[in-house]
């Protein structure tokens, strides 16, 4: 194992083939559980005899929910490493990860939405999930904004990287506050409460949905690295000899 | 790789005189500006005259938005200073000259940050329980407003500088400060403005206070180090 160099793979050089012959694995994976996974969900599990047909939209909306957080974590890890390593590709991972963890965290709040209109009867309601989520929101806009409003790249990498990693230690605090918020002002809100026991076949639907959605965005978030690879480094020897730009 | 050397400085006996030196050079320079600090504190004053009138001036509505109000305009009011903080020593050089000093750029941007509050944080914490009396806060809830003010406001500044060291010098300067640092700023909001709520609920306030000073704690060990990095990652 000691002869594994992991730093190999940290050169845009080695990388990009590597990750364009991965690409098409993850994104077939993707399409096949999501296709489970619906099938699953509209057409094999139960109807909840509380919730209705409404229910059904958890297969979107729990998947989504979950990734946004963790999208969260994993780009403020690729960022220490940029800041601990000075390493290029780490940084152009959290670049790649933050449209796909907003991404996420905007439909986890539109189907959350949806969701509590039939069964809450309001579309908004000032949840501690629901809150803490459009925070998070605003966290991954923040991070894009900066990056959007930084010219040189290396710059923008490591600023990025600070604030992301400002954003990782708070999220935990940001989501306690709120939780705590919420239940001093209990008053007439609305709580999804102790959640009934849940069907097998429901929890398989959204087990296989959650891993599609992960599938999904380690896919996405490849082929936008490679984007940002050959933009950055288009004036390299390596760009240069690649087939594709020698052809064009 | 600077982030690393920030971290890492041999010179620990240096600290303090960095934190004294840069503590007196700004308290100096805000002080020779007095007419720039009123007007902040001024603006402080006029956001919260603001939303009796745009709502009601009924007095037990008044008492219940009343600390929602004074910590929301606090949270504004330490916005609209944070610029101050490393931009003008950005504009004309002294900030790099200040990064190539001796002393730890922590214990430098540390001193700076304490020059900040004690300039536009610790007046507003004094003033606010004179504007929390125009809401009929009672004198119990004055006393919490103040403390919880005293605690929170250096989070603002601690936090805020993070913030306005990455947006050094950006041309989208002052919105995009908003963005970055006004969601990091919701947990000091909630605990600081939830101290009175829980005070007036009868519950005491001690538990919101503490964990506003287990906050304060948190950043002043991390935050004078962020933004000592950001600093650097701004000049190069």
């Amino acid at each position: 194992m000691a002869s594994l160099n992991w730093f190999r793979y940290a050169s845009p050089a080695t990388f990009y083939p590597v990750a364009g012959r991965m690409i098409p694995w993850f994104a077939a994976a993707a399409a096949v559980l999501a296709a489970i996974g619906a099938w699953i969900g509209l057409g094999i599990a139960p109807t909840d005899f509380q919730q209705g047909e409404a229910y059904r939209i958890i297969f979107i909306h729990v998947p989504a929910a979950w990734m946004s957080m963790f999208v969260y974590l994993v780009m403020a890890a690729w960022s220490a490493m940029a800041l601990g390593f000075n390493t290029r590709l780490s940084a152009m991972m959290a670049q790649s990860l933050a449209p796909s963890g907003a991404l996420m965290t905007f439909i986890a709040l539109l189907t959350g939405s949806l969701w509590g209109r039939p069964t809450w009867g309001t579309y908004w309601a000032w949840d501690a999930r629901m809150t803490s989520e459009l925070i998070l929101l605003f966290l991954y806009l923040g991070v894009i904004a900066l990056r959007n409003a930084i010219d040189d790249p290396r710059r923008a990498d490591r600023a990025c990287a600070v604030l992301s990693l400002v954003g990782a230690i708070n999220v935990p605090i940001i989501y306690y506050s709120v939780k705590w918020w919420n239940t001093l002002h209990q008053g007439a809100s609305v709580s999804v409460g102790a959640a009934p026991k849940m069907a097998a076949t429901m929890l398989a639907g959204m087990l296989i949905m959650a891993f599609a959605a992960w599938f999904y965005t380690i896919a996405v978030s490849l082929m936008r690295v490679r984007a940002i690879m050959l933009e950055r480094e288009r004036g390299s020897a390596w760009v240069c000899a690649l087939p594709e730009i020698k052809s064009s | 790789m600077e982030g690393a050397l920030a971290l890492a400085h041999p010179d620990t006996g240096a600290v303090l005189p960095g934190v004294r030196w840069a503590l007196a050079r700004d308290l100096r320079l805000a002080l020779r500006s007095r007419a720039e600090l009123g007007v902040q504190l001024l603006f402080y004053v006029i956001v919260v005259t603001l939303f009796p009138l745009a709502t009601t001036p009924e007095r037990t509505l008044l008492a219940t938005m009343g600390p929602g109000v004074l910590w929301v305009a606090a949270l504004l009011a330490s916005l609209l200073s944070l610029p101050r903080l490393f931009a003008v020593d950005h504009a004309d050089g002294t900030l790099e000259q200040i990064a190539l000093s001796p002393y730890p750029l922590p214990a430098l941007v540390f001193g700076k940050i304490l020059a900040h509050w004690l300039t536009t944080g610790l007046p507003v914490a004094l003033l606010a329980p004179l504007l929390g009396l125009q809401y009929a806060i009672d004198p119990e809830g004055l006393v919490v407003l103040a403390s919880a003010l005293l605690l929170g406001t250096p989070i603002l500044s601690l936090l805020g500088a993070i913030g306005a060291a990455l947006t050094l010098g950006l041309r989208a300067g002052g919105s995009l400060l908003a963005l970055l640092i006004l969601p990091l700023y919701v947990p000091v909001l909630i605990f600081g403005a939830g101290a009175v709520d829980s005070a007036r609920a009868g519950l005491g306030a001690t538990a919101n206070l503490s964990l506003l000073a287990a906050g304060l704690l948190i950043a002043v060990v991390g935050a004078p180090f962020a933004a000592a990095t950001a600093v650097r990652i701004a000049l190069d």
